[in-house]
């Protein structure tokens, strides 16, 4: 038997819409709106689906093609880097730090992440936004498991890389980068979009992807370096998803923008303050830095940024709200969160340290208002207190802000001295916040943050394994004496210790 | 403002005041002295006196600082909920007014941390 007719081959425009628009269709058995429930409450309205443009027309077959291959060069690195003792190469042990804080912190969001795209793909009635959905959680859940990759060579020499899920749930200041996701997470489809491929994939990833990628460049992390060029590509087409999904709605209908508009402002302060994670990591923790955070902030955000808002500006949006707060705050915030770590580093699952003369040279070179006025004469302190063999650890738990979840330790914007403190009185109770910025999305939708789970009144309420510190570390799977504490006299700086002076041996 | 959802949204605050077993929470602030880095959470049932916490409570939270033993409480300023309030040192917590989840700051003249860095 004979074929009789070849198949013809589809052009790129056609196959484009067969694997795309063509696989959708108006439901019959049951209505449109009851197969898709959640993509009208939010109050956007979407008079053509159709509109929705995709710029990288990628679709699926093609997808798994060009995944696989990446995959297969990623992989490759990995595996020298671990037989090539990767890790003997990079700058100074105390760079990993940085590295369990993105493992405990950055990688469990890559899975929810996965799951939230998962969740607006199915929600999304439009074919375009549910397919590019669908890539982005396939892509999120290749990131996760590519990090977990990656960095897994460190577990076998390093402390702190043990339990990252089960800390992610638990640990005190990852409550932080959790709570943002599931406050993402538990929004509409729409909102979901604005708040992780817009404010966050968009507007600031750079100073997230950047710092982290370049700081691994810079201190001899090939295998996380690795990681990140795999993700580059990726994160391209999150980014085009992250403004398209904007411009369709407010070109979709005008009454759009205000809801838009107040997503923006929401996102673009939660982002921020969980950046304060990453500034510190930039100015503190690497142990040869490529930018200051205030560089970063200048040239991701004020330029970058700028340039956006004024291009979205013939919408009707504005800049968000309280962008000049984060301008005031770009030489401090970094210390401020330094500061909180170092206090409570007895508590944490990485080490922290004091900065040495010459990384001080650089912060007073970096931030010539406030470094040798304010947080000079704090390390010169704390170092004459080390000195004394007394490492000061705060043993008080910290108050925490209701909505970031971060200790109160930001300043009022005008005044780096003192403490910002803002709060709201809700059916009774009294809520306390670190900011105008958080107070404002408290305030908008009291009843979402009066569930904050927040880590210091869980254990205050019995609900961490016990009142003692001991008690809370083991419920937090942290080896106590090994992950925690001064990064001076831990399990890791020894073992680096002794690699380097046996390294010098053998040269001599 | 009620939250944008897909249904009823009605949810108990997870930091009532029965939550803490009897305790009220505090917030205490000593201001111009950053290197506590933020305001510290203290839960104390709402009989104690005022005056154990600054005598007994104090010196384990604040006795780090160099600057601690030199205090004159005679002399400190305090507000209570962002009011300027006098407490009363032999008066209970609850009798000095202080509710569920107070923010207590305090201000040492004179005292302004590490070489008058607010450290």
């Amino acid at each position: 038997m004979s074929v009789a007719t070849k198949a013809r081959k589809l052009g790129l425009k056609q196959r484009y819409a067969l694997m795309t628009r063509g696989l959708g269709w108006e439901t019959t058995y049951q209505p449109m709106d009851t197969v898709f429930p959640y993509d009208t409450y939010e109050g956007i309205k979407i008079h053509d689906w159709d509109a929705w443009e995709d710029p990288f027309r990628l679709t699926m077959d093609a997808y798994w093609k060009y995944q696989s291959e990446k995959e297969r060069k990623l992989y490759a690195v990995i595996d020298s880097f671990a037989q090539n003792n990767g890790h003997l190469g990079i700058t100074d042990a105390r760079y990993v730090n940085a590295i369990k804080l993105f493992l405990t912190g950055v990688s469990p969001l890559e899975y929810q992440a996965h799951r939230g795209f998962a969740h607006a793909g199915r929600h999304f009635r439009g074919v375009g936004p549910r397919i590019a959905c669908q890539m982005q959680s396939i892509d999120e859940l290749r990131h996760a498991q590519t990090q977990v990759h990656a960095m897994s060579h460190y577990n076998k020499y390093f402390d702190g890389f043990h339990d990252k899920t089960h800390m992610h749930d638990r640990v005190w200041y990852l409550s932080v980068p959790k709570s943002f996701f599931d406050d993402a997470m538990t929004a509409g489809p729409f909102e979901f979009l604005t708040a992780i491929s817009f404010s966050f994939e968009y507007v600031l990833t750079n100073l997230l992807f950047v710092p982290f990628m370049s700081g691994a460049a810079y201190n001899g992390d090939m295998a996380t370096v690795t990681f990140g060029f795999s993700a580059q590509s990726d994160e391209a087409r999150h980014m085009t998803l992250g403004l398209e999904v904007i411009k369709f709605m407010l070109e979709q209908d005008e009454g759009n923008t205000p809801i838009v508009q107040r997503w923006m402002d929401k996102w673009f302060w939660r982002g921020y303050r969980l950046l304060a994670l990453v500034a510190m990591m930039m100015d503190y923790m690497l142990p040869k830095r490529i930018m200051s955070w205030q560089e970063a902030w200048e040239m991701y955000f004020e330029e970058a940024g700028g340039a956006l808002f004024e291009d979205l500006s013939r919408y009707g949006i504005r800049p968000p709200k309280y962008h000049e707060v984060a301008a005031k705050e770009k030489d401090r915030i970094s210390h401020e969160a330094w500061g909180i770590f170092y206090n409570y580093t007895h508590a944490a699952a990485f080490h922290t340290w004091l900065p040495n003369e010459d990384e001080m040279a650089w912060l007073s070179a970096k931030y010539p208002k406030t470094f040798d006025k304010i947080y000079r004469p704090r390390y010169e302190q704390w170092a004459k207190m080390k000195a004394e063999g007394k490492r000061f650890y705060n043993n008080t738990l910290p108050q925490l802000c209701t909505t970031c979840q971060i200790p109160m330790g930001f300043t009022e914007p005008d005044d780096p001295t003192t403490i910002c403190f803002r709060s709201s009185e809700y059916r009774g109770e009294r809520y306390h916040f670190c900011s105008d910025g958080c107070k404002d999305i408290f305030d908008y939708e009291p009843e979402k943050y009066i569930q904050s789970w927040l880590p210091v009144h869980q254990i205050y309420q019995g609900n961490c394994g016990g009142a003692e510190l001991g008690q809370v570390l083991d419920w937090y799977h942290i080896n106590q004496g090994a992950d925690n504490l001064d990064y001076d006299g831990s399990p890791d700086q020894q073992l680096w210790d002794k690699w380097m002076s046996d390294r010098k041996k053998a040269a001599s | 403002m009620p939250v944008t959802a897909i249904g009823k949204y009605e949810f108990e605050p997870l930091d009532k005041r029965e939550n803490f077993h009897g305790n009220i929470i505090t917030y205490w602030n000593w201001e111009k002295h950053l290197m506590f880095c933020s305001p510290v959470a203290l839960p104390f049932p709402p009989d104690m006196r005022f005056g154990d916490v600054v005598e007994k409570v104090f010196p384990d939270v604040y006795g780090a600082h160099p600057d601690f033993e030199k205090v004159d409480w005679s002399k400190v300023k305090w507000t209570l909920n962002q009011e300027p309030f006098t407490p009363d040192f032999d008066r209970s917590l609850e009798e000095n007014g202080f509710d569920h989840k107070c923010v207590v700051r305090f201000w040492t003249p004179g005292l302004d941390g590490y070489k008058g860095s607010a450290n």
